[in-house]
Parts: C-alpha cells; structure tokens; sequence
C-alpha cells in the first residue's frame, strides 16, 4: 500500500509582531496519511480558527510548514521538479467556498476548462478538448449547451459551483480539497454538489478532503472525520461514531449545535461559554477555557486516546484508555 | 396560532375589523405588497401580491431559494428598495401606520423605532474607523436629538448587556470583534429603539454552528424582552425548525405556503414545500441526497400560471394557464396551490 500524500508531523505557526513576537499556532504537529489505492472522504471540521484552512493551503502547497514535511507519493512537495511537481498540480485539486469569485468575469466560463487542459498538455486536437470538457461536464451533472459559452454572470451558485469541480474532474486529480464547497449554495443545489462530490470518489476513485464546519453535511457524505480546534485534533474516527456518540466536550458542544430540522430533537442543551478574545496557555488543552468539564490536569495538553477502534479523542475524561501517538491519526480513520 | 390576512380573493370579503376583533391585533400587517425592477431585459415583478400579518412576539421564519424574493421583501417593507426597483403597491402597517404612505423624514423616524433591519453579513456594516459606542450614539441622537448624554449611554450599555456583550465593546473597534460579537453588535443596534418588528435577514449564514446557536439565543432573548415580532431570512430549514413560530415559504415572488413551524415540517401541503422538506439531511438517511430538480425559474420569463408547474412532479392542467390563490385551509393554513381548491375554508 503506497501512500498517495502524507503530512508527517507538521505545525504551521504564525507570528505577528517584530519585537515581542507572539506565535499563534494554526496547525500542531498533524501527521496524516492518505493511501493511494483505497478512494476515502475524509472530512476535517471546526469552527472559524481552527486551521483547516491552513490544512488546506499546505496540502496544497501554498504555503509551508513551519515544521514537518509534506509528501507527494514518497516525495516533499517542497522539492518536487519537472515531472513531478507537474504531476502533482495536476494530481490534487482544489474546490474553494466562493464560486463567485474564482471566475474572471471578462471570460467565458469555457476558458476556465480550457486553459488548464492547454496548460498540461492533456488533449491533441480540439475536437479531444471538446470531449473532455462534455465528459467533465456531463459528469457533475450539467449539460454542456447550457453552460459552454455564457459568462459566469448568467449562470446561478449551484451551476458555477459545479463547472468548479468539473475543472478538477477534468485534470483527473487524485485527490480533490474541497474546502466548504457548499456554504455558499442554497440547501436545494446542496444535495446535487455533494451527490457529485460522492460520485467521485465512488466512480472515479478519487480522495477527497472535505474541509467544513457543517457537521450535517459531513455526515452525509464522509466515511471519517478530524475535529479541530485551535490548530489541534480533538476527536477522530469513524464520523458515524463521532457525530452520534462524540466523547470530547467540544465535538459534544459542536454536534449539540446544529440546527437539525427535526422538532422533537431540542437545540442546545450544554451551554455555551464564551471563548476568550486573546490566545490561551500554549501548553495547556486549547479547549480548557471553554469546556464544562476542566479540570486542574487540562493545564498539559492532553495525548489522543483510543475509545474504540475507529474512535479517539483528546481529553483526560477518557484518560483510562490507551495513548495514541499523534502520528498513529490515519489508523484512526476508516477508509 | 398563525393568523395570516387576506389574500387578493377575499380581501374585500373579510374586513379586517372581524378578524381583529377574533385575535389579539397584529403588530403588522403587510397587504399586497408588489415590487417590480425595471431591467433593460424587461419587467421582473420581485414581489407579487405578498400578504402576511404578525402579532407581538410571533416569530417567523422565510424561506426560499435565492432569487425567490426573501430580500426583497425585507427592504420593501424597511422602503429601501433602490431603483430600477419600485415599490408598486400595497401596504405595510405597523401599529397603525402605513409605511408605503410615509414621507421620507416619517420614515427615518420609522426606521429603528418601528422596525429594525439586521441586513445579511451585517457585521460588515460597522464603521472600521468609529468606535462601536459612537455609533451606537449616532443611532439614538439621530431618533431622539433631546435625550441627556447619559440616558443615551445608559440605552446603549442596556442594548449591549442585553445581548450579553460586556459594555467594554462600547470603547472598541469592529476588528477587535469576533464575528459572532459584531453581529451582536448589530442585533444591540437594532433594538435601541425597542422597534415593533425585527427582520434579521440571514443573520447567521457566515458564523460557524456553535457561534450562530449563540446569535439566534440572543435573538430569542432579546425579542421576549422587548415583544417584538421578528422575522428569520434564511433557507436553513434546520435553523427555522429549532427557532420560529410559523414558516413562510416564497418562490419566484410569490408566498406559496404558510403553516405553523409544526405543520410544515409534518404535513407540508405545497409540492415546493414538500420537495424542500424530504431534502433535508438527518441522522436517519444517511448518504441520501435528495435536491430538488430543475431550476429555479427567472424572473424575467416567469411560467405561464403557477411558477412552479415545470418543476412540480403533481402539475395538472389548470397549473399552466392559471396562477393559483393563497387558499386559506383547515387550521389557517394558507396555500397557493390547485391541489387544495376542493379544501378551501371561507
């Protein structure tokens, strides 16, 4: 089994201020696997803050970490020349929140698949580019007259939204980073994206990342799940088991927060305590200010510990349970 | 419990003086309102025909697509359409006085006093070089020019204690804020005044869950202590579920449904209303993503009779060629749909 991109212990620190620098740290030592030969989504949630952006930009190669490093099957990003780093643009792919503003509204939407298909050389002639882009497109479930040649201006969120993942399709990605895809949609064109999200990874064997703080969603389309906070994973599993029964206090608070459109099931039992303007003890749990539950111990930062075999959560509640080493994470998560 | 007036059939058949006198007075009725842009494309008519009354503390939730008008029909009712918009009749009472019937310097004074706007993405609103006391103070000066300096501060640390931020926030600046604290922030704005009617139009769509279930507490609190009736914008049906009283659903214009917050989620009647329930997600069905097929029609070129015929999979003949009424049903419930023209209640 060959590992398709592996973070190994990577931290993303950002500091402000020249003289007293105060770091802030976005990611701690994440160490994450994801294998070339079995097709996962894995969703990685929080709220605003947590870092999964950042998660996103590294995987990315927009930015680097500040420790750690980032392997392409086996290779750092970092160092990747010619071919390779080639293959890698072209092999992980990126679906941003806003579908409003990645269009040029000078172009037609056609030149959004067309540039990156001349840019890696895929086609020979027209005609294959042509094809490629009714096959992309007819993909993600839209039909290529009704799209090829208007202006993103005449078309709605869902459809822009769609041609998105459709420019990824086309670069046939190994792995898609798809970061809040549908916050920006209306719930009815949210189902369409996340069915294509999901016809994806089931018919084109593509890893998807699934970046949100929607646990609804995620949910629906994950196998498995990473939950952030402050830049540290507080709960990871299988997401059925995470989101039904979670054991940190704050994937309990996140899970008690949403919105289900069911009225027998009642909003909000835990209370909300407000989170502190400035940045907590670096050493301490990154949650202890909020949480219900802290105790005198939380001023360490605790280790993740195994629930079950797809469960593990970092708290000292559960402090019976064996350790779990940070860089054990992808054992965690079912594929 | 939703009393909901009249549509344009039954207008001149039920005075609103019987009604009233059956149920504790509405705090505002909305009669017809129709709002049209003037787009070098042609006409497109925002708002058709939109009536609805709500009573003191009643919250309800609106919902429906983008481009169904939901926006629309907060800034027609605040007046602030813009051209090529034009507000082309109707009537929006509040404690007795028309708003459409205003002058301009009448409906400044409303403005805040009578009914409040939290417009989506308000926290972007803020002034980044004021503090957000001045601006607070700016609000109330502009309403009431007479009040002492310091029953104006002590208004202002009232509206901020009572959406549970620390008077603090007075002296600070937006960027010092979080986002869930600036959107507070603009929910202590809107009610210095104590207005009768606060329309919060998506206040939550960019906070995360455990953020937004704050905003919508404070909300909730806020409108017992000051008995406003408020109205939610949104399309998160989830969010409506857990917050309102009724839920009125809007598509291309028109309001099609309006049922108590339990009857909707049970027993919706409208096949749009129907679609936009069976696709929620819940803990039960995992994995089954159920849209709603086609597209939302454009304003511009609406369907021949009910907008919503080439998308309903229970379209008859009549659905082409006429525009059904909002029906009033058992339970007053109100539907514009022909499915219902045999259960109409008079």
């Amino acid at each position: 089994m060959s590992s398709l991109l592996e973070l190994r212990n990577v931290s993303k620190v950002y500091t402000k201020g020249l003289i007293n620098a105060q770091p802030t740290v976005a990611l701690r030592q994440m160490s994450l696997t994801l294998n070339e030969d079995e097709p996962t989504i894995l969703t990685v949630a929080g709220e605003s803050g947590s870092g999964k952006t950042t998660l996103a930009m590294l995987l990315l190669g927009f930015i680097d970490p500040t420790v750690g490093e980032i392997l392409y099957k086996g290779k750092n990003i970092k160092s990747l020349t010619g071919e390779d780093r080639l293959a890698y643009r072209r092999e992980v792919q990126a679906v941003f929140q806003d579908p409003f503003a990645v269009f040029n509204p000078f172009y037609k939407v056609d030149h959004l698949l067309t540039v990156p298909i001349r840019q890696f050389k895929l086609s020979k002639s027209k005609a294959e580019t042509q094809d490629r882009i009714h096959e992309a497109l007819t993909a993600v479930g839209l039909r290529p007259e009704d799209v090829l040649g208007r202006f993103p201006h005449q078309l709605s969120g869902g459809q822009r939204q769609r041609i998105n993942v459709a420019r990824a399709l086309l670069l046939r990605p190994r792995l898609l980073i798809a970061d809040e895809p549908v916050s920006m949609v209306d719930a009815s064109l949210r189902a369409n994206i996340l069915e294509t999200l999901r016809k994806l990874q089931r018919d084109y064997g593509v890893s998807i990342i699934y970046i949100t703080h929607d646990l609804t969603t995620a949910f629906h389309i994950a196998r498995s799940i990473v939950v952030l906070y402050r830049g540290g994973v507080m709960e990871a599993g299988d997401v059925d088991r995470v989101i039904k029964t979670p054991q940190h206090p704050y994937t309990q608070l996140l899970v008690d927060s949403i919105p289900w459109p069911n009225l027998d099931q009642q909003w909000g039992e835990h209370p909300i305590i407000a989170r502190e303007a400035g940045g907590s003890d670096p050493g301490a749990c990154p949650f202890m200010s909020r949480c219900p539950k802290a105790m005198d111990i939380c001023k360490v930062r605790p280790p993740l510990y195994q629930l079950d075999r797809h469960q593990a959560a970092a708290c000292y509640l559960h402090d019976k349970q064996a350790e779990v080493g940070d860089e054990r994470l992808s054992d965690l998560l079912p594929v | 419990m939703v009393t909901l007036a009249t549509s344009r059939s039954q207008a001149n058949a039920v005075p609103q003086s019987t009604v009233a006198a059956l149920e504790p007075s509405p705090v505002l009725s909305v009669e017809n309102l129709e709002v049209t842009y003037y787009t070098d494309l042609g006409r497109a008519r925002a708002l058709d025909q939109v009536s609805f009354t709500l009573r003191a503390g009643q919250k309800l939730g609106m919902v429906g697509e983008s481009g169904s008008g939901k926006s629309t029909l907060a800034l027609a009712m605040m007046r602030m359409i813009k051209p090529p918009g034009r507000i082309e009749g109707g009537r929006v009472v509040i404690g007795g006085t028309d708003l459409i019937g205003l002058d301009e310097q009448g409906m400044r004074h409303a403005r805040l006093n009578k009914i409040a706007y939290i417009p989506q993405g308000a926290m972007n609103s803020l002034n980044p070089v004021m503090r957000i006391g001045s601006q607070m103070v700016d609000a109330v000066k502009a309403h009431l020019p007479d009040e002492p300096r310091s029953a104006v501060q002590e208004r202002c640390y009232h509206a901020l204690r009572s959406v549970d931020l620390d008077p603090g926030v007075f002296r600070m600046y937006a960027h010092e804020l979080s986002g869930g604290m600036k959107q507070r922030v603009c929910i202590a704005i809107g009610i210095l005044l104590r207005p009768s009617v606060i329309i919060a139009d998506e206040p939550t769509s960019a906070l995360d869950v455990v953020t937004q279930r704050q905003v919508m507490e404070t909300i909730d609190r806020v409108q017992d202590e000051i008995n406003a009736a408020v109205i939610l914008i949104g399309h998160d049906m989830g969010l409506m579920a857990q917050f309102v009283d009724a839920v009125a659903v809007m598509y291309a214009g028109r309001l099609v449904e309006i049922s108590s917050v339990r009857e909707m989620f049970t027993d919706p009647k409208h096949p749009y209303a129907q679609a936009l329930i069976s696709s929620l997600p819940n803990l039960d069905n995992k994995g089954v993503f159920k849209g709603i097929p086609g597209l939302a029609p454009s304003l511009l070129r609406l369907p021949s009779g009910c907008a919503f015929h080439p998308r309903c999979p229970n379209a008859m003949e009549t659905c082409t060629a006429v525009s059904p009424d909002l029906l009033t049903l058992a339970n007053n419930r109100r539907v514009a749909c022909h499915l219902y023209d045999a259960e109409t209640v008079s």
